[in-house]
């Protein structure tokens, strides 16, 4: 495996491959797995349909998912980095595993829309396939906990540490612009709470006060059953921001510049809405300035190893 | 001859061993016996009558009337206890029974220390670690269908089928749930009626189990199919396991 770029700045990650030792063969499966439809119900639907990597995996121009048949989803595709450092996954945090991130959307309907064992049977029907996972795994047949472990090697490598911020952080002065390092101090001062730098996310779960009510999606309560999980979702990081719109949960917003302009100015109160968005003025004051200091301090977090990696591309 | 030797020359060299460590005492102590195996029967039943999927007709404590298709629950951590009470914790202990594979009614548990057993603990569902450890196998497999995807954790009972009182006209009980306020793991330790399970190489005591499908649905809470017929996980699944708990009883043990 090919080191990545310094990683000083990060925590340790969660995922390990305690159980799961990374090998070239492993990744090189799960890459292969990543972009291959046999995944899905009527092998239409790859992992990488919806997340392409030039829009840092995530799914450029779909405010949510598309599925089999075209059918929607009901929430906006992930971007996929640095997923190793998560504690738990997807908008709400229903899934608490890495290794078990790719079977919400193999069994979800309006996604893969197809169930684990006709996939391993596929899978055990096809020579190649069975060449190689016996190859990662010394076993006469696939099943899932290897199809899910090979994915997890190629998922969990998929790590974007090498922007420009990146370079800036570890040492290289010119890497970003004035404006961005305006920017970046803007940031540090108005959003790394919840976007904390270096992986641009705290893992937690808030309600940013885009709604006043909470209907058509409860958000991180269908998971606790809590009340006061209601209208929260995962802060998420914000790597490759810039290539990967649109944004929100819902996808509900096309532009960074409009995300902006909603945390000044579009905030709406609800019992759960975050603390600090609430008090006597909603949302966090940006002026005109400060908004576009940001928005070239977003530009500072595309990765472009990470989005161009051939490692990363598909193999088919 | 040497064959012969050679074959009880461990048995020698115990029984010189123990002649040496006892050399105070008359008799030395006998060779140990070899570890043995039981086997846990499940007999599914709705109350008197054997549990037969989609076909027949059964009352619930409060008189509504259903039919079961499908019955499948995990028991996990068996624990054996001897009479001093040493315990024998089966290592990798998961199984899945399930009513429409007659293969599945039956756990053997094998290499138990020998020994006098009265005591027998296991867990109705899976403990809380392989909840949160990622990708199983066996009987933990998720392709066994009883997986949450979109919330992971186990589904630790489930049992679907059809009732006229069901605002819908299905039962779909998935009882499962891992953490708190709505932690669902049951660990219970029916009662061997006083049988003793004498465990040793060469003899294989049976115990049978009566699963009682109606104990889902009465006990602390008497389940009414009108106002509850569909659960995942949560409150309603949690007032099902402390009713679930009473689900197996001990009928009789083949020594």
């Amino acid at each position: 495996m090919p080191k990545n770029a310094q990683l000083n700045h990060f925590p340790d990650p969660v995922y390990q491959y305690q159980n799961n030792p990374l090998t070239k063969a492993g990744f090189e499966l799960g890459r292969k797995l990543f972009y291959d439809p046999i995944l899905s119900e009527d092998n239409s639907v790859s992992c990488g349909s919806c997340h392409k990597q030039f829009a840092g995996f995530a799914d450029l121009e779909h405010s949510v998912s598309h599925g089999l048949n075209n059918q929607l989803g009901t929430r906006n595709t992930p971007a996929l980095a640095n997923l190793r450092w998560n504690p738990d996954f997807f908008w709400d945090g229903g899934v608490n595993h890495l290794e078990l991130v790719p079977l919400a959307p193999i069994t979800n309907l309006l996604e893969m829309g197809t169930n684990l064992s006709l996939v391993i049977r596929k899978l055990n029907r096809d020579p190649k396939y069975v060449t190689q996972f016996r190859k990662v795994f010394h076993q006469d047949t696939i099943n899932s906990q290897q199809l899910f472990k090979a994915l997890t090697q190629f998922i969990g490598e998929m790590v974007s540490a090498n922007a420009p911020y990146d370079q800036y952080v570890n040492g290289k002065t010119d890497a970003l612009t004035e404006e961005q390092k305006q920017g970046l101090l803007v940031f540090e001062a108005k959003c790394s709470t919840c976007h904390k730098p270096g992986l641009f996310t705290d893992h937690s779960f808030r309600n940013n006060g885009l709604d006043s009510e909470f209907k058509k999606d409860l958000g991180r309560k269908i998971i606790t059953e809590q009340p006061s999980d209601l209208g929260k979702f995962r802060v998420p990081s914000l790597r490759n921001v810039a290539v990967s719109s649109p944004y929100m949960h819902d996808g509900r917003f096309r532009t960074l510049a409009q995300v902006l302009e909603h945390y000044d100015k579009g905030v709406k109160t609800s019992a759960t809405l975050d603390p600090l968005l609430g008090g006597s003025r909603l949302g966090i004051a940006l002026s005109k300035e400060e908004k576009k200091q940001l928005l070239a301090f977003l530009e500072a977090l595309t990765d472009k190893t990470f989005i161009t990696d051939p490692r990363f591309a598909d193999p088919f | 001859m040497q064959n012969v030797l050679s074959k009880y020359t461990p048995l020698l060299a115990i029984a010189f061993m123990a002649l040496i460590t006892f050399s105070c005492k008359e008799d030395p102590d006998p060779i140990p016996a070899l570890p043995g195996q039981v086997t846990l029967e499940f007999d599914n039943v709705v109350g008197e009558a054997a549990l037969s999927l989609d076909d027949q007709d059964y009352n619930n404590a409060n008189g509504d009337q259903f039919k079961v298709s499908m019955f499948k629950y995990y028991i996990s951590n068996i624990i054996l206890k001897k009479t001093d009470g040493t315990e024998y914790k089966q290592p990798e202990s998961y199984y899945l029974v399930d009513e429409s594979n007659a293969d599945s009614k039956l756990i053997t548990i094998k290499e138990i220390p020998a020994g006098e057993y009265t005591g027998l603990t296991f867990t109705i569902g899976v403990d809380s670690v392989r909840n949160v450890s990622g990708a199983q196998t066996g009987a933990l497999d998720p392709a066994n269908g009883m997986f949450w995807t979109w919330k992971s954790g186990y589904v630790f009972v489930k049992l679907e089928g059809t009732s006229p009182q069901s605002q819908n006209g299905g039962l779909v009980f998935h009882i499962g749930g891992f953490q708190k306020p709505n932690n669902t793991i049951r660990t219970i330790s029916p009662s061997l009626n006083g049988t003793k399970l004498q465990v040793e190489g060469g003899k294989n005591p049976e115990v049978h189990f009566k699963v009682n499908v109606l104990n889902m649905f009465q006990g602390v809470n008497t389940i009414k199919f009108a106002d509850l017929a569909t659960t995942m996980g949560g409150e309603n699944s949690v007032r099902v396991a402390d009713n679930y708990v009473n689900m197996f009883t001990v009928d009789h043990i083949h020594p």
